[in-house]
């Protein structure tokens, strides 16, 4: 019996999302879109953990003095935000969500290839959640995210073992993910997908997976060695009994450069795929796209030491780490280039998709420019730990990857519930979520230049008017990223049924039902062309035809 | 008035260099990003779906070179601003002999100055004006960063170790002085006041501090009240190095390296005598790492230093 024919109890075929109801279904579910749907829901609530945290940071910072909570509660609220967002929300964000989903369909797989290592790593994802929701619960962490030694194992007096331990479990879930990735896209292609075939989101989720599985096992001995420290008094960066507090910097920044590729990446193979589904053009360069991600994930090991430039390490170390910083900017400005010049001779249309992508290609412009100002030395002294590098990693992380994310919900939506969303409120959060953004963020440029440090829960009275506009921004992007969770809800219920492939998209995984079977595709589909053929190679696009015909074009595929 | 709100004022030749360097940037960005949305734009408003605009044959063939064009392009753009804040940097130069040292140590939560005479100030530093400065640095317990935004410098002021900060300042006025590292629950009060002054202002102010007195004479008298002239001393009865002139020097260990006898070297060789033993001496030195303040430390330095400029001068 065949995968489509099965009927589940409604009449309607058989889906991932009906093949069973019941919580149990769920939990010991191992189809790589069920665990998917799990990495969404939990990452969502660690998001808004995470924001209402900065959101009374955000408040606090209106006046000058320190008033709404304590100093102490104010350095573990902005600690809590840190951890939360990049290890519970940014890190594991796109790779286990689309990733999770997409990565077998868009190969023409039925699972990864280790669907029981799949579920495991999302199970060790929530253990580590569940060791930092104790930490907060049992009074919270003030290390801030980086747990600077010789502070975090000698002198902090919060609860910073659990908070480590948090970090260094969910490590362990994003090594498994890598891995499983790693072994998927090798193994698991379907007949004709060979390597210059493959969607640029794979190739994106193929190099970030590497960047996990190598970048992170350092992060995590670098915290056992906290642990060691502060547990049991191992004098590893207690500079008293000999130990180097510059050693810790050293091995959290191995990791945590790299991380920012491991956030930036998989947004930029998201983008690469709404460009060109909604310009209907294949994508500018795709060879040189896929080698300028490599070349990113290589390089991006060795420039960790730019975030150490006042540290005391040596000036020579600083200008190599300086040179590696520029050398590794260049593709990420070609992948910008190439963004643009798919546009070009287009039939371009603007879903909200649309929107996402292209406010990200600004947001990341912005954020990539202002790298470049931190990866000069003398600026570097004077702009890092203000709120300058605050608001170059955010227009990175946030502007940049949580744009993509969101764009990605808009693209996939249909794939993943079988259900449209609402175009207008849609168009108009992305809007929204712009503005709010840049309100929030582009105000540290300028207070941070000035000498506003980072962390600090009062300030000079000169910095307020930033600040302000800052957190009346804040307000603004939280409307933004709160509305979709309303009208995606409504959506999810209400709105018309999604058909195939409702973009006349290109890309294995919009040529199954939506929501798609359990194993995907009746039978293992057949490659024999290269990604995004949006148009024959000689001539322009066609404009997109109206309305969701797409099945036609799928049977006739 | 509200650009001058925004560039905040530089009170060094250096920080307006740092500015120089800055303003380019920001025009080289500026100009990136004009230009992405000039042409971005066109291209959304020229193909949006179903516009007049030719679409056609596609120029395929150029793509690969255009490719290859703006890689070059942006690569050597990019190399051009390494080198041109590398060798600002480089140019700078290795400290001098004759700067103005004052001592700087950092703690949980506030900054500890003492200068050249031994005056003392607490999250204040004063300085002359056109007067080459050096602040030797260390913290009594986590890491702090000591941040003149007003001369464009930051520097992480480490336990267990001297860090140096060198400027010459170039305009009087009172500036902000802040702790740019996290370091715990005070770290945003951890700030004070960078004062910057004429040399005769500086003068008189110095002469009017209490305990005021040279620092490396204070060492010299540490160094007979903690009995280290006992052994180190001339007329010693006890085989120990005479530490005339050590600073600077490389010294044979007796374990087969040779190290330079710098600061954190001396400052070993008090705390952890055992760390570093001078070839050919017993290792009979007791460690003073629970009698003496770092400040102490810091006196002992400054007057071992001063023996060895002593014997250079003459
Ligand atoms: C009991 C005798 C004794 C006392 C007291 C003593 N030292 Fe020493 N010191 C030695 C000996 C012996 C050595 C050489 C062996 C070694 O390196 O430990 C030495 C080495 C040193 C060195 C390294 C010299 C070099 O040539 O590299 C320094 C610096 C030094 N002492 C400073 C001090 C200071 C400052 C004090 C007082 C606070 C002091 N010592 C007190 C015996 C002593
Ligand atoms: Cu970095
Ligand atoms: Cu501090």
């Amino acid at each position: 019996m065949s995968q489509a024919a099965a009927q589940a109890a409604d009449g309607r075929p058989l889906t991932y999302l009906s093949n069973g109801f019941t919580l149990r279904s769920w939990l010991t579910s191992t189809d790589h879109k069920r665990i998917a749907i799990l990495y969404a829901v939990s990452i969502t609530a660690f998001f808004f953990l995470g924001g209402i945290a900065i959101g009374i940071v955000r408040l606090e910072l209106v006046t000058p003095t320190q008033d709404l909570v304590s100093a102490d509660t104010y350095n573990r609220l902005f600690t809590l935000h840190g951890i939360v967002m990049v290890w519970f929300f940014l890190v594991p964000s796109i790779p286990t969500t689309f990733g999770n989903f997409l990565l077998p369909m868009m190969i023409g797989a039925k699972d990864l290839a280790m669907p029981r290592l799949n579920l495991f790593s999302w199970y060790l994802y929530v253990a580590g959640g569940l060791f930092t929701v104790y930490a907060l619960i049992a009074g919270g962490v003030d290390t801030g995210w980086t747990f600077y030694t010789p502070f975090s194992t000698m002198f902090s007096n919060s609860h910073v073992l659990a908070a480590a331990m948090g970090v260094f479990v969910v490590g362990f879930s994003s090594v498994a993910t890598g891995i499983n990735f790693i072994v998927t896209t090798h193994m698991m292609r379907t007949r004709g997908m060979t390597w210059m075939r493959l969607p640029l989101f794979v190739w994106a989720m193929y190099a970030t997976s590497f960047v996990m599985v190598l970048a992170t096992p350092v992060l995590s001995v670098a915290l056992l060695l906290v642990m060691a420290e502060r547990w049991l008094g191992v004098p590893i960066f207690n500079p008293t009994h000999g130990g180097d507090p510059l050693l810790f910097q050293h091995l959290f920044w191995f990791y945590s450069h790299p991380a920012v590729y491991i956030m930036i990446l998989p947004a930029m193979g998201v983008v690469s795929e709404i460009f060109p589904c909604f310009a209907r053009r294949r994508i500018f360069g795709y060879q040189f796209m896929v080698y300028a991600m490599v070349a990113i994930a290589v390089i991006g090991f060795f420039v960790w030491g730019h975030h150490m430039f006042v540290s005391g390490q040596s000036g020579y170390a600083n200008l190599v780490f300086s040179f590696l910083s520029f050398v590794v900017a260049v593709p990420s400005a070609i992948k910008v280039f190439n963004w643009t010049a798919t546009l070009y001779r287009g039939q371009i249309t603007f879903e909200a998709p649309m929107f996402y992508a292209i406010g990200f290609v600004g947001l990341f412009t912005i954020g990539g420019l202002t790298g470049l100002f931190l990866a000069t030395v003398p600026i570097d002294i004077q702009a890092t730990d203000t709120y300058f590098v605050v608001a170059h990693f955010h227009y990175i992380m946030v502007g940049g990857s949580v744009s993509a994310l969101f764009a990605a919900i808009h693209f996939w939506w249909p794939k993943m519930t079988g259900r449209m969303y609402p175009e207008i409120w849609a168009r108009f959060a992305a809007i929204l979520m712009f503005f709010g953004f840049n309100f929030t963020f582009f105000p540290q440029f300028i207070m941070g230049w000035m000498g506003m440090p980072r962390r600090y829960g009062s300030y000079p009275p000169e910095f307020q008017i930033y600040h302000v506009l800052s957190s009346a921004g804040a307000l603004v992007l939280a409307a933004a990223y709160l509305l979709p969770l309303g009208y995606l809800t409504w959506a999810y219920f209400r709105a018309p049924r999604a058909p195939r492939n409702p973009w006349h998209a290109t890309g294995l995984e919009w040529t199954t039902p939506s929501p798609p079977p359990p194993l995907n595709f009746d039978a293992p589909p057949v490659v024999n062309e290269g990604p995004y053929h949006y148009h024959p190679a000689e001539v322009g696009p066609e404009a997109r035809p109206e309305g969701a015909e797409d099945e036609q074009r799928a049977s006739s595929a | 008035m509200i650009l001058a709100n925004i560039l905040p004022p530089g009170a060094s030749l250096y920080a307006h260099n740092v500015d120089v360097i800055y303003y380019t940037l920001m025009g080289v960005s500026v100009l990136i990003c004009l230009l992405l949305l000039i042409v971005g734009g066109v291209f959304i408003v020229r193909y949006r779906r179903g516009s007049p605009a030719k679409r056609g044959p596609m120029p395929e063939l150029l793509s690969r070179e255009i490719e290859i064009g703006w890689t070059v392009a942006t690569f050597f753009a990019f190399i051009f601003l390494f080198f041109w804040a590398a060798a600002m940097l480089v140019s700078s130069g290795p400290a001098q002999k004759g700067d103005l040292e004052i001592h700087v140590v950092a703690k949980q939560w506030m900054w500890k100055a003492e200068q050249p005479n031994g005056a003392r100030e607490i999250n204040e530093i004063h300085v002359p004006v056109d007067t080459p400065v050096r602040l030797v640095m260390t913290s009594q317990d986590v890491i702090h960063s000591l941040f003149l935004p007003a001369l464009r410098l930051k520097q992480d002021v480490l336990p267990q170790r001297y860090v140096d900060m060198r400027f010459t300042a170039d305009r009087t006025g009172t500036f902000p002085l802040l702790c740019a590292e996290y370091c715990g629950t005070e770290h945003s009060h951890m700030t004070g006041k960078l004062v910057i002054m004429t040399k005769q202002a500086y003068q008189k102010w110095l002469e009017a501090q209490p305990g005021s007195a040279d620092v490396a004479g204070m060492g010299r008298k540490l160094f007979t009240s903690l009995g280290c002239s006992g052994c180190h001393g001339r007329a010693a009865h006890v085989r120990a190095p005479d530490l005339e002139g050590v600073y600077g020097r490389s010294v044979q260990l007796a374990d087969g390296r040779t190290v330079q006898a710098d600061k954190d070297y001396l400052r070993d060789s008090i705390l952890e005598p055992r760390k570093d033993i001078v070839a050919g001496y017993e290792p009979i030195m007791p460690s003073y790492k629970n009698t003496l303040s770092d400040s102490d430390v810091l006196r002992l330095v400054a007057y071992l230093k001063s023996l060895a400029s002593k014997e250079k001068d003459q």
